[in-house]
């Protein structure tokens, strides 16, 4: 039982759709029930997680090992780290919560939706927690299908090509990282003689840094798409719009984390010459940058609630790459942080979209107006999501971001600067969201009379917000899980950066000459 | 027994006097008068029967050469040769048989063209692929092209009355004759070249020479025409859309399956061996034929709304797919030909045997809006056909994946980069309209109420094809262990 416990994790939600397909699709109110009390059961399967993990250790934690293909080489291989286990919790918490905030807004074929609900919580659990690249793989596609029917079959107006656009863009990204992996294993086997995909032995090639450079561009279609980043973020808003409020939820708080996941994780350990190449660095930093205001400018402009919250997410996910490809401690650790704080906080925003959606059914902004008089509790919760989002001090933005920025500030002053006006964007653009809906005379009739949040929309929200203050008042308990790993990573790449101190710390724009001392 | 029938070609060509035989019967019992059609269901019997007796000898080959620790059995002084790569071919061969009979029970009723010709053309169909598989001489091996393509052009215009199946066959007809013609002419030029028949004697003359001689470059390109046009790749593909949509649906899915299985076969062991040292001038020809062959594929499937027409050019595509695999020619190539082939045979019969239970009395059901809202109606039929589908795009965990994934692995290995980028980013174009199929029956509203055609022998086909290919794709050791052994070397 206790050396099972992370498949135990990873397979609740399917043994549980299991279950669920065994209910007749008549019986709603059961098949919600039982959605919902699965799900939390899963949450509460994963706290053990985090109660057994030891901080202190390095490496790789509870690694379950099983032949699977023994011809191919590929084993069931699971395992986490402090990484991991973070991006876990946050799957399996943003996954019930999901799942609740879906009780009222969706009672059309309510079997299938759960079921895909279920499935879609065992492929992002399975992307996070595998050491194998061909079980990643595995998982990483099986994310993309329960995905397509959740906007496909639920979603809005444009849902089909919203559907189909998020399935292109991400399995054409996806395709071209296979054949990167099938190079790291066909490059293994003419070194050491034996097929492979376990990440700990991949790690072990040397390749000139031409191939890295290759494959790393092959890494950076797959995983870049999903972040997304600039320029390939096209189908991130379309996808947004679209989908169900637990859609969007599920897709900015965990599936974007698959991307910036995959660049810590894969990207950097793998191919760490290519990874620190200067012209790499500069180009991935740029895209990131760009990113970050490009999203920002563009929430500015929006006049569709949801859609400017999903650009925010460009904004924010930007952040999260600056931070890696500052290739310092602080920039990595950073960044996962924000990756977690970005989960709750666009989490939390797309969560209340959902709300006003329910009762109005629409996500015009000039549609609202004042609803702080009607709906005092929204108002505050609304307040508490948006601030985190901002970067107040006190809540979880604020860390991730200050963070990131301290690392980009090491690696490259001027990456900094253009970073700081991301978040002096960020505050603008959802300061004046809040102004125009929120504040002011109510000025539409039809929100005079709009009901508060329920006592389960306030039970969505509660965890979260929870959750934001812990993170923004004492994030100790974070930094300390990402310290081990966080410092492997960065010993991979730049070796010899703690010892050298200060010397090499002049900036990740010039490690050229670490690699290629070499 | 004479010198000339000796025991051993007795049991080599065992499994193909089985099927003639019993092909034969189900003539003669067609002949019996039946007042009561229910006693059709002898014919079904008699196919049943026979296949269980070829496999009988297949399985009998199988335990010979691995009781004796034997690679291959030879027969017929060299024309004929069983080893593992012939035995991996007939066995696919008898799963497509036995699949598609069952289902063409049902659906021939429905069709009112229930005849036991049709049964005993598959069997001859299936005789004329062991030859191709097996076959080691040129005779032997055009013989048994000849032998499966005339079943077929009768089994393609099967529904005498309809026109379009009319029409498929006879432009099957004039073009599979047409491509016979080139390849009997390179078979003449490799004959002039070795003044032999056996492949083993040509691949001696042929690596004498340079790969660039131009009798050796002519002896190749019009072979290569004519197993092509077979495989249905492109600029030879033109008859397989008109072919696939014209013939019933059961006929669709043997061609599309065990006809290309024998062919790519055919072309295996034309390409692998005695074409093999002159692999420098084919090879970029064939890398040609092979991104035009998935640009065709893919790109026209896109604009389909007939679904047989749509598998028709996604079965184009997979064979650009299978061409890869030849093009990088390595042990991964040809495993992941071999793999590819087995998993196309369950995913492919599968999708088909879909569209065989939306065939109603009244009802065509071969418009992708026929699938409407079948989530709705049929659940069961909705799930497997997308599990098809995926696997047909080659996602995982579903056994498309596999093939895809050996095929790419061997343009790595073979440092092919170009190929493979062109290979995955089809996947993509793939999965567009493959999803037009899931989006109509998972979203689209139902509008046909009439229940599918659900025969006890559909189900049953169907689920084992569902089942295969999940477990293949979930488990494949011990069918990657199989296609392992049993490269052509």
């Amino acid at each position: 039982m206790d050396q099972h416990l992370l498949s135990i994790v990873l397979f609740a939600p399917l043994a549980s759709l299991a279950v669920l397909l065994l209910i007749p699709s008549s019986n709603k109110t059961l098949i919600k029930v039982w959605a919902n009390l699965s799900s939390f059961a899963a949450f509460m399967i994963s706290l053990p997680l985090a109660a057994r993990f030891d901080k202190s250790a390095p490496g790789f934690q509870m690694v379950e090992r099983v032949d699977w293909i023994p011809s191919l080489g590929v084993k069931y291989l699971i395992g986490i780290d402090g990484i991991s286990l973070l991006l876990v919790m946050l799957t399996t918490v943003m996954g019930f919560l999901a799942i609740l905030s879906s009780w009222k807004a969706i009672d059309d074929r309510v079997k299938e939706y759960y079921a895909m609900f279920l499935l879609l919580q065992t492929g992002m659990i399975g992307v996070f927690i595998s050491l194998d690249f061909f079980l990643f793989y595995v998982f990483w596609e099986l994310v993309l299908v329960p995905m397509y029917f959740i906007i496909g079959v639920w979603g809005g107006p444009r849902k089909l090509y919203a559907a189909i656009k998020f399935f292109l863009y991400t399995l054409a990204g996806s395709v071209l990282m296979l054949l990167g992996i099938l190079t790291l294993y066909y490059r293994y086997h003419s070194q050491f003689g034996t097929y492979t995909f376990e990440i700990a032995e991949l790690m072990k090639l040397d390749l000139p840094l031409g191939l890295q450079q290759w494959v790393f561009w092959a890494f950076f279609i797959g995983f870049a798409i999903k972040v997304p980043m600039f320029p390939f973020h096209t189908w991130l808003p379309d996808a947004h719009v679209e989908a169900p409020t637990a859609g969007s939820v599920i897709l900015a708080a965990v599936l974007l984390k698959m991307g910036t996941y995959g660049f810590i994780r894969f990207s950097l350990p793998l191919v760490p010459k290519a990874s620190v190449n200067v012209t790499i660095v500069q180009v991935l930093a740029v895209l990131s940058i760009i990113g970050i205001i490009y999203g920002a400018l563009v929430s500015l402009m929006q006049q569709d609630w949801k859609k400017l919250i999903a650009y925010s997410s460009v904004s924010h996910l930007g952040f999260c790459t600056l931070g890696i490809f500052s290739m310092n401690p602080n920039g990595i650790a950073g960044s996962v942080i924000q990756q977690i704080n970005h989960g709750i906080s666009t989490g939390m925003l797309f969560l209340i979209i959902g709300v006003v959606y329910e009762r109005r059914h629409t996500r015009e902004i000039s549609e609202y107006g004042g609803l702080a008089h009607v709906m005092p509790k929204f108002a505050i919760v609304f307040a508490i999501a948006m601030l985190s989002s901002a970067g107040l001090p006190l809540l979880n933005g604020f860390v991730g971001e200050f963070t990131i920025l301290q690392g980009a500030f090491e690696a490259n002053r001027a990456w900094a600067a253009f970073a700081v006006a991301g978040v002096i964007l960020g505050a603008a653009y959802l300061l004046w969201l809040y102004q125009r809906t929120m504040l002011g005379q109510i000025t539409k009739s039809a929100n005079l009379h709009l009901p508060d949040l329920s006592l389960r929309e306030m039970a969505v929200f509660l965890p979260l917000i929870a959750w934001a203050i812990w993170i923004g008042v004492y994030p100790k308990p974070y930094f300390d899980l990402l310290e081990k790993p966080v410092a492997q990573i960065v010993e991979r790449v730049r070796p010899g950066y703690y010892q050298g101190g200060a010397a090499i710390n002049a900036g990740a724009a010039q490690p050229s000459s670490t690699a290629g001392a070499q | 027994m004479s010198q000339f029938y000796t025991l051993t070609d007795h049991f080599v060509l065992l499994p193909a006097i089985m099927l003639a035989l019993f092909g034969c019967a189900i003539l003669l019992f067609d002949f019996w008068p039946r007042p009561d059609p229910r006693q059709r269901r002898g014919l079904l019997f008699f196919v049943v029967a026979g296949l269980a007796f070829a496999g009988f000898g297949l399985w009998r080959q199988q335990a010979f050469l691995n009781a004796n620790g034997l690679t291959e059995i030879t027969a017929f002084q060299g024309s004929l040769t069983i080893d593992r790569f012939a035995l991996f071919f007939n066995w696919i061969f008898e799963i497509a048989s036995l699949i598609v009979a069952i289902v063409s029970y049902a659906y021939l009723e429905i069709e009112g063209e229930h005849h036991g010709e049709y049964y005993a053309l598959m069997l001859f169909a299936q005789c004329g692929m062991f030859f191709l598989a097996a076959g080691t001489d040129l005779v032997t091996l055009f013989i048994g092209l000849e032998l499966m393509a005339l079943c077929f052009y009768v089994m393609v215009g099967f529904l005498r009355g309809a026109k379009r199946s009319n029409e498929a066959a006879l432009k099957y007809l004039l073009l599979g004759a047409f491509s016979s013609g080139f390849l009997v002419y390179g078979f003449s030029i490799m004959y002039g070249l070795a003044g032999s028949t056996k492949l083993s004697d040509i691949a001696i003359a042929i690596a004498a020479r340079d790969p660039w001689d131009p009798m050796v470059f002519l002896a190749m390109a019009t072979t290569a025409v004519g197993l092509l046009f077979k495989i249905s790749a492109a600029p030879f593909h033109m008859w397989a859309p008109d072919a696939y949509e014209g013939a019933p649906t059961t006929v669709t899915a043997y061609l599309s399956v065990a006809s290309k299985a024998a062919s790519i076969a055919f072309l295996l062991r034309i390409f692998m061996g005695p074409l093999a040292s002159a692999r420098e001038s084919w090879e970029p020809l064939l890398s040609v034929v092979a991104i035009l062959t998935m640009t065709v594929g893919n790109l026209a499937a896109v604009t389909q709304t007939n679904l047989k027409r749509l598998l028709a050019y996604s079965s184009i595509s997979h064979a650009g797919y299978m061409l890869l695999g030849l093009i990088a020619g390595n042990e991964t190539g040809i495993k992941g030909i071999e793999v590819y082939i087995l998993v196309y045979a369950f995913m492919n019969l599968g999708a088909f045997i879909v569209i065989v239970a939306l065939r109603r009395k009244n009802i065509i059901g071969e418009d992708i809006d026929d699938l409407a809202g079948l989530m709705q109606k049929s659940p069961g039929y909705a799930v497997l056909m997308l599990i098809f589908l995926l696997s047909l795009a080659g996602i995982p965990p579903t056994a498309g994946f596999l093939g895809k994934y050996y095929i790419f692995l061997a343009l790595i290995e073979t440092h092919h980069y170009f190929l493979a980028v062109i290979g995955t980013l089809y996947v993509a174009v793939a999965i567009y309209y493959y999803f037009r199929i899931v989006r109509s029956m998972f979203v689209g509203q139902l509008v046909e109420q009439a229940p599918l055609t659900t025969s006890f022998g559909v189900r049953l086909a169907l689920g084992v094809a569902g089942v295969m290919t999940l477990a293949i794709g979930i488990y494949p050791e011990p069918f990657l262990r199989m296609a392992q052994g049993s490269i052509l070397r």
